[in-house]
């Protein structure tokens, strides 16, 4: 358990996502951070450029998107706990090496404050059609751990939630925030978030293990990290490698162990990792699924509906990557209905249309703006009205 | 000067060498390890950061250093991870002229402008080597490669007079039949406390006027003769002293 840092307010502030972001990669124990700016997120960028050198972390805006996430990697490389933001413009640019931190296993973070897109689209309004590219964005087979917050609380938890499975699995996680979270004020009480816990990465025990930076004869697949300057004499390299990291571009053996490796080190895990909001569901007939911004008037609109004694329940995936697949399972047996509602045309669909039967799932989409409650309702209860 | 097996001992890891028969990338790792072997910097907080390329593999897997081998064009960016992180670790980049002045060129000039403690080998010999040949940005202009099969309608790009502009502390180009001023070099460079930019014209005799096999001793001579006279400038074109990224964005921390 970790107290709150002193450089975090101590009461109940009105502060916007955004800031609750950094707050809380101060409070994760951040210590690198290099970005470029871009909005929506550069609340984040602003307030740790003004925080870091007081925590004796490191601040740095970079030339661009690539080159930030690109020292993040050497950062960790040396320890350090490496964060950085971004929306889909920059996003796009980083998942070359988001790719190379999967492969490598290295711990970081990257906050994705999701605008509308495609291309430039529209920076100051929200979007959430960055949901598939976190996990299929970088070319190859990869897991990718990607949380997504509803609120200002939830950016802070959230983000140091991240750090901690950055840290525990040696890999990248993804925040997908979106542009209304980001820019969204509204009270958070520091106060009743001061004990957290603080996860650290696995190190080498002794010498022969931290010759071997990528293999493990742990049942848990995380191999310890070793970090440069340790005498280790390392070799780090983004093509395929062996368990001492030296490179083997020919074995099909060498690739496959690893590739399957890294996969499973997320999968078999997942359910540690996987984390999700019900409510109403004991009972349900009909589920609503909404995540991040969308998600709390979908909330409204599913309370409403219960008065009028509507079997509907409320579903949240908080991890979308890996999806809650096991209990998405569960309620698709019972229910008849779903409603995916979150501002993309595309963003989680195939996902819920995956794990639901295709024809169960009405889409609710809203681009560039959250949806309201009223929307929700409407929709819901006309598409009920349809099915009568 | 010590016997080759000591540098090989204390440097080389005990791997097959990579490079083509007369390739330039074997001078240029003995020089780097002579160099580092006549300073005193601890073998230990060397990081030698490299991108994808034939020249790549100079530091990534030959030389028992902690390496790091990263994505195209990305080497200078990871390198200035490494060194804000831990300032302590002196970060040499040895990469090829596509890596470093192409596809990463804009991560060159910018480290160059910040002036970041980092020493930078560009290997440049002209080509695509790993992949077959292709035109490269140093590509002298109207030389036949396999993809300007009718010559080289691009001009090749002078990277020391681009980094020295964008503000470099130490700018020197040498040819592979410069060894020991290179080596200097390269020490003077790994001294430097700012950004250290040293090209390397190097030989390729496998793609370079591809069909020809060159004879590598033969493009040494040649060399020796186009620098005599000054068609390729070789020397030190930047010495100059100024404060470092790492110094300054250290001496803002702490209570404010």
């Amino acid at each position: 358990m970790s107290e709150l840092k002193q450089i975090i307010p101590n009461k109940k502030d009105f502060i916007m996502g955004n800031a609750a972001c950094a707050y809380g990669a101060i409070a994760a124990g951040c210590d690198f951070f290099a970005g470029y700016p871009i909005t929506p997120s550069n609340e984040i960028l602003q307030l740790l450029a003004k925080l870091l050198p007081k925590t004796n972390g490191v601040f740095i805006q970079m030339e661009d998107e690539i080159a930030s996430i690109s020292s993040c990697i050497g950062a960790s490389w040396t320890g350090r706990k490496a964060l950085t933001v971004t929306s889909g413009p920059g996003f796009s640019l980083m998942t070359e090496n988001l790719g190379y931190a999967y492969m490598t296993e290295t711990p970081l973070v990257i906050i994705n404050t999701q605008r509308a897109g495609p291309s430039v689209g529209q920076a100051g309004k929200a979007g959430q059609g960055d949901i598939m590219q976190a996990q299929f964005g970088s070319h190859g087979d990869y897991e990718i751990i990607a949380l997504a917050p509803k609120n200002v609380e939830e950016c802070f938890t959230l983000t140091i939630k991240a750090f901690n499975l950055a840290e525990k699995y040696r890999t990248p996680v993804i925040l997908l925030s979106d542009a209304v979270v980001a820019h969204l004020r509204e009270f958070i009480d520091f106060s009743h978030l001061k004990k957290y816990d603080i996860v650290k990465r696995k190190r080498p025990k002794n010498k022969e293990e931290g010759r071997f930076p990528f293999g493990t004869s742990n049942t848990d697949l995380i191999p310890p990290m070793p970090f440069f300057g340790e005498g280790y004499n390392m070799l780090v390299t983004g093509s395929t490698h062996k368990q001492d990291g030296l490179r083997d571009t020919a074995s099909r053996i060498v690739h496959e162990d690893l590739v399957r490796r890294l996969q499973n080190k997320i999968l078999t895990h997942r359910s540690e990792i996987e984390m999700w909001e019900e409510k109403f569901t004991e009972d349900c007939d009909t589920l609503a699924i909404s995540y991040g911004a969308p998600s709390r008037p979908t909330e409204g609109a599913v309370v409403k509906l219960r008065k009028e004694g509507h079997k509907i329940g409320y579903f949240r995936p908080i991890t979308i990557w890996p999806s809650p697949e096991k209990k998405m399972k569960e309620l698709a047996k019972k229910v008849k209905q779903v409603y995916l509602v979150e501002m993309s045309l595309r963003g989680y669909k195939m996902e819920i249309e995956r794990v639901f039967c295709n024809d169960k799932v009405h889409h609710i989409p809203k681009l560039s703006e959250v949806h309201t409650s009223q929307e929700i309702y409407k929709e819901i209860k006309n598409n009920m009205r349809r099915q009568l | 000067m010590k016997p080759a097996h000591i540098y090989r001992e204390k440097y080389i890891r005990r791997v097959p060498s990579l490079f083509c028969p007369g390739c330039g990338n074997g001078m240029i790792l003995n020089a780097f390890i002579r160099a580092v072997d006549d300073l005193t910097i601890p073998k230990d907080d060397y990081v030698l950061v490299s991108g994808i390329g034939c020249s790549a593999w100079i530091p990534s897997p030959n030389i028992n250093m902690d390496t790091l081998h990263t994505p195209h064009g990305r080497a200078v960016s990871f390198a200035t991870g490494v060194k804000l992180s831990n300032p302590k670790l002196t970060v040499c980049v040895i990469s090829g002229d596509g890596d470093l002045s192409s596809i990463g060129g804009n991560h060159l000039i910018h480290a160059a402008r910040n002036n970041i403690d980092l020493t930078i080998i560009m290997v440049n010999n002209s080509i695509y080597g790993m992949t077959g040949g292709q035109v490269g940005p140093t590509t002298p202009h109207e030389v036949k490669t396999i993809t300007t099969p009718y010559g080289n309608p691009y001009y090749p790009g002078d990277f020391t007079a681009i980094v020295a502009a964008a503000g470099a502390s130490y700018v020197a180009r040498w040819t592979t039949a410069h060894i020991l001023q290179l080596k200097e070099s390269i020490k003077k460079g790994i001294e430097k406390k700012g950004f250290s930019f040293i090209e390397v014209i190097a030989q390729c005799p496998s793609h370079v006027e591809k069909g020809k096999k060159e004879d590598a001793f033969a493009i040494l001579n040649h060399y020796k003769t186009l620098s005599d006279k000054k068609i390729i400038k070789v020397g030190v074109f930047v010495d100059i002293n100024k404060k470092e990224l790492t110094e300054s964005i250290y001496e803002q921390m702490g209570e404010r």
